[in-house]
């Protein structure tokens, strides 16, 4: 199958070019009409005028003494002038010969009691003619008069070309207001669509509902593909965290049993040496939780990044939520959290800063020794929001703090706590995708500070 | 205290009555929510552990739907780490939820929080001579004063007040207080002992070294 890959002309810009195509083409058909029209009227005009002048000229003729006689009305030129500047010529003859006027004016082949007109060349022009006869008696028997007018075309012409001048225009100005009217018209039509990509566009990353808002017809089966795909998009994500649910479940579960005996069996044996065995397994079993979890947060934390939430999140609701919960953990070793909070906010995942956070506090509290505090504070400085955690504990060392956050790197003041070296990564990750960072220095009084830095709103 | 674990995994629930056991606790297991309604219905409860996947329905949709009906703290047990996931538990009604595997001190220590943020129960007081310990509040009140025990003072407490004139081991109370990840030295043990007596001072109980076995608690 031939894809074609070039990017196809917008709908818009088909319909709008189509419609104005289809405009220009009634613009010319009416003006050609108008036209033609405008010629006729024009030349009919003319003909009656004719008409009515070489009548009047035949209603002079008269039989006399054996002759016939005319006399040309001044009326029946002065009429012809009536339309235009045009020459006039005229001719009478009585059947082969010519009674007055141009001899050479042929006339249209005339009939008894009905005008003929032509158009004919004459001389260096062309004429319209009209020819008319009359039978009068002469000297006892019939003579056939013809007589014949002319007039050349330059007026007529000129009052058709004006009007086809202006009805040129009047076509112009509609083919114009025809065009924006068709421009605008589809940009109406195309609105459901428009409308439709603002409303999916606006959508969270984890908002697969189908789409309810009225469609029109023709929308309606691709609303209904819509539908299906995020159907089946949210059935492949539902079954994915199922899959990650139950592979936690599957993990967890063991390892739980595993710590709960060997802590009813440290609790029963005497010997230290199989205490300690047992501290170790317990120990180890810790480990690999710690480590278990803190991957699966990694991959939420790169998943949720990927595609940011931004709402607004109170800071200082965060921060004693996320204390709280670890409030009983830091009880366990007589650890105070102090709380020191400023009112902020910033726009983001609060799941993500939560997480965060959680690790920074998770290590502080890890990190200290009991009956010691670890303080929290959320401060607004400039047009950054710092949540700084700093501890009593043995800070970071001698070596550069900054590496710390890289994955499964730990510090080197480490030994004998459990840890996977994830905390930090994940933490820097997820201030990261805010737009902020995380700082590490040593607190005052030796311990450690970790602040997550953060684009206030 | 009175559990009920509500708990699919037989050997873990099996694990975890035998472990809270050992510290005086009395808990009830039930396998399904279904057996879990029928043990609410008989009994009186000072907390509910709840599993978040069971055979007839996830954990969550019973807390929701029976939060109401149900006033006894829940603190859920879950098998993920991600924190949506346990935001989620708390909002349907869950005091608090703690991860598998967890530390025995740790469940411990967020049950106390949750029965002190609930307001405690009387019955849960223990009197030592002329002192009346409240493990949940974890104050000691001899004579008119009232003293705040630090968690580890008040878990060094409640071991003796479990074992009234039992010898107990330097290495038998270090693993009660410390978590199994912590280095620490027995010697660690000698300084909260020496607090503990000083603030039973006047109580007319008595914490006795025992050389070469560890402690003895008197009244």
């Amino acid at each position: 199958m031939r894809v074609n890959l070039r990017k196809p002309w917008s709908i818009g810009r088909k319909l709008t070019l189509a419609l104005a195509a289809i405009a220009a083409l009634l613009a010319l058909v009416s003006w050609g009409m108008i036209t033609s029209f405008a010629r006729e009227a024009a030349g009919r005009t003319q003909d009656n005028i004719l008409a009515a002048s070489a009548t009047s000229i035949a209603e002079t003729l008269r039989s006399e003494a054996g002759a016939v006689r005319l006399e040309l009305p001044y009326a029946a030129f002065s009429m012809l002038g009536a339309i235009s500047e045009d020459r006039v010529f005229y001719r009478v003859t009585a059947g082969a010969e010519v009674l007055t006027g141009y001899a050479d004016l042929e006339g249209p082949g005339a009939r008894p009691g009905e005008a003929q007109f032509a158009t004919l060349p004459y001389r260096d022009t062309v004429v319209r003619a009209v020819s008319v006869m009359r039978v009068i008696g002469s000297g006892g028997e019939a003579v056939a008069i013809t007589v014949t007018v002319a007039q050349t075309r330059a007026g007529v012409e000129g009052i058709a070309a004006g009007l086809s001048r202006q009805a040129g225009l009047v076509s112009l100005v509609v083919f114009a207001m025809a065009v924006g009217l068709s421009a605008f018209a589809v940009r109406a039509s195309l609105r459901p669509l428009t409308v439709m990509a603002q409303s999916v566009a606006a959508r969270g990353p984890s908002d697969l509902r189908p789409l309810r808002r009225p469609a029109p017809a023709e929308l309606a089966p691709l609303v209904a593909a819509l539908n299906r795909l995020m159907e089946r998009l949210g059935g492949s994500i539902r079954r994915s965290e199922d899959f990650i649910t139950e592979a936690a479940h599957r993990v967890r579960t063991p390892l739980a049993i595993v710590r709960v005996q060997a802590e009813i069996a440290l609790h029963s044996v005497e010997e230290e040496a199989q205490k300690q065995t047992l501290r170790r397994v317990i120990r180890a079993v810790d480990e690999s939780s710690r480590s278990a979890g803190q991957l699966l947060d990694h991959a939420m934390v790169s998943f949720r990044a990927d595609d940011l939430e931004r709402e607004r999140v109170d800071l200082p609701g965060l921060v004693s939520g996320v204390a709280e919960a670890l409030r009983p953990t830091a009880e366990m070793k007589d650890i105070d959290i102090a709380l020191d909070l400023s009112p902020a906010a910033v726009l983001g995942d609060a799941i993500l800063l939560q997480n965060a956070l959680r690790n920074v506090l998770d290590n502080a509290i890890k990190y200290s020794p009991a009956e010691t505090v670890v303080r929290v504070s959320v401060m607004t400085d400039g047009g950054e929001v710092r949540i700084a955690v700093s501890d009593e504990g043995p800070g970071f060392g001698e070596g550069p703090a900054a590496h710390l956050t890289e994955r499964f790197t730990r510090g080197e003041k480490v030994q004998g706590i459990v840890g996977s070296g994830l905390g930090l990564t994940i933490a820097e990750e997820a201030v990261a995708a805010h737009g902020g960072r995380l700082d590490l220095r040593a607190a005052e009084g030796g311990g450690a500070c970790v602040s997550l830095i953060l684009p206030g709103v | 205290m009175r559990f009920l674990l509500v708990e699919d995994n037989t050997e873990l629930a099996e694990a975890v009555v035998q472990r809270l056991g050992l510290d005086g606790h009395s808990v009830d297991h039930a396998a399904t929510l279904a057996a879990a309604e029928d043990c609410l219905a008989v009994a009186e409860y000072d907390l509910i552990l709840l599993d978040v996947m069971l055979p007839d329905g996830d954990g969550r949709d019973f807390l929701a739907r029976s939060r109401d009906k149900i006033t006894t703290p829940v603190i859920v047990l879950t098998a993920r780490s991600q924190i949506s996931d346990r935001v989620g538990a708390l909002d349907q009604g869950a005091d608090d939820y703690i991860t598998k595997p967890f530390d025995f001190s740790e469940l411990e220590a967020r049950c106390r929080a949750v029965l002190r943020r609930r307001g405690g129960s009387a019955r849960n007081e223990v009197t030592l001579g002329a002192a009346v310990f409240d493990p949940m509040a974890g104050t000691l009140r001899v004579g008119d004063a009232v003293l705040d025990l630090r968690n580890r003072e008040l878990r060094l407490l409640e071991v003796f007040a479990r074992n009234p004139g039992q010898i107990l081991s330097k290495s038998q109370l270090l693993d009660r207080l410390f978590s199994a990840d912590a280095e620490v030295t027995e010697n660690a043990i000698e300084v909260y002992v020496g607090r503990l007596r000083r603030k039973l001072d006047g109580a007319g109980v008595r914490i006795e070294t025992v050389r070469g076995l560890g402690y003895r608690m008197s009244v």
